[in-house]
């Protein structure tokens, strides 16, 4: 129990995915405009990322021992089916959901976090149960720094900033100072 | 669109339209394995080679492909050459492909090789496609040479492990942790943004001076 729960701190606030690991990096900085929208594409992560663990652990589990060299294939293979299977289903099931969600869940596929996630919970060896709350954590964790990072945004664009800053330039420096403040997490592990 | 010539084709991915620095693509790899300029290099050079192999195969396949499922069909190409270099760098290379740790199977999902066969390879011949994607691999290369060199550089006092600086130089550690990543990307295209505000003032056409009559009449 107490390893799940350090799982699942580790993976939200002291290896970040988004700020430490630099996974899902594109919607970080593509759909950090507004708040509402960061919400929304957070939540839509955190419903794929606990998928995608629970088949991770089904594949590791049953094919992958036979075939290690179509580990990345299969990956990438299974996300994508199942992301177009989710979208299948929230579609004739909740259609209000779905226009919630939008254009967010096919873009999900090629979030590098997802296919992350399924890597590294492979690497560690991390079963079941494990890559459930691992997958929670960082998905949180995603949630959590695209929602600061949006509310800055929110309140820089009524800043008034030199030209050359608007842009990237600027959010990419704000990212920086906010995994700056997330490396003060690292403390939290004694050993 | 505007035919564009087989010179453009390759020089155009170098600096004009960056993958990195002006597209903003495949900003994880950028970002997280540029500590060092090694595994900066290694990382350029193994996505060079998946966009390279790819571009060229689905150039080739790409009356064969059905419409439908072509991005499955990308990615799927995609994979199959990411497979082969992790191979050949855990084999050649194993320290390097450790320390990159899960982002070699992650060029799979480096919006740089996808973008480029949707945009690209899928639509042109198979000499330009490779053209395209020579320039584009280029470009992705010097980016992170200047990234891993800035960050080595500066985090670490070193350039390829080797010292640069002398015995009193205080390393800056921050540049080679995850914030040092998002600092020098910023700091590059602050740069960039000052060099483009720069030239689009020395093209803007010149004041009248004071007291000159237009054709509308009144004075400017």
């Amino acid at each position: 129990m107490r390893d799940l729960f350090w799982i699942f701190i580790s993976a939200m606030l002291v290896n970040n995915f988004t700020l430490v690991l630099f996974l899902g990096l594109c919607p970080f900085l593509g759909v950090s405009g507004k708040v509402s929208t960061a919400v929304r594409m957070g939540a839509a992560n955190i419903f794929v990322l606990v998928i995608t663990s629970l088949t991770v652990s089904l594949l590791n589990k049953w094919v992958l021992p036979y075939a290690p060299y179509l580990q990345l294939i299969s990956f990438i293979v299974v996300i994508a089916s199942l992301v177009q299977i989710v979208e299948m289903v929230i579609k004739k099931v909740s259609p209000g959901l779905f226009r919630e969600l939008g254009i967010f869940l096919p873009l999900i596929t090629t979030n590098c976090a997802i296919l992350g996630l399924a890597i590294l919970q492979t690497n560690r060896g991390y079963g079941f149960v494990e890559g459930l709350s691992f997958a929670v954590g960082a998905g949180l964790g995603l949630t959590l720094a695209l929602v600061l990072m949006a509310s800055i945004r929110e309140t820089l664009e009524l800043a008034d900033v030199p030209g050359i800053a608007k842009g990237m330039g600027l959010v990419l420096i704000v990212a920086g100072s906010l995994s700056l403040a997330f490396m003060g997490f690292a403390g939290l592990f004694s050993s | 669109m505007r035919k564009t010539t087989p010179q453009e084709d390759l020089l155009r991915g170098i600096w004009k339209e960056n993958p990195v620095l002006v597209q903003l693509l495949g900003l994880c790899p950028t970002l997280a394995v540029t500590g060092s300029v090694e595994n900066a290099l290694t990382m350029g050079i193994a996505t060079f080679f998946v966009l390279l192999g790819s571009s060229i195969l689905v150039s080739t396949f790409k009356s064969v492909i059905p419409k439908e499922v072509r991005i499955s069909a990308y990615i799927l190409v995609i994979a199959t050459f990411v497979t082969i270099a992790d191979l050949v760098l855990h084999a050649v290379v194993p320290d390097i492909h450790k320390s990159l740790g899960p982002f070699v199977p992650l060029i799979v999902v480096n919006c740089i090789i996808l973008g480029r066969q949707e945009a690209f390879s899928s639509k042109n011949t198979v000499a330009r496609s490779t053209l395209d994607a020579l320039g584009t691999g280029f470009g992705f290369i010097i980016t992170m040479m200047i990234m891993g060199s800035v960050r080595e550089l500066l985090g670490n006092g070193t350039f390829l492990n080797h010292p640069v600086f002398g015995s009193h130089f205080e390393p800056w550690v921050i540049m080679v942790l995850p914030p040092g990543g998002f600092f020098t990307l910023g700091f590059i295209l602050l740069a960039i943004g000052w060099k483009k505000e720069r030239e689009a003032e020395t093209v803007k056409p010149r004041r009248w001076p004071h007291g000159v009559t237009t054709e509308v009449g009144g004075t400017v």
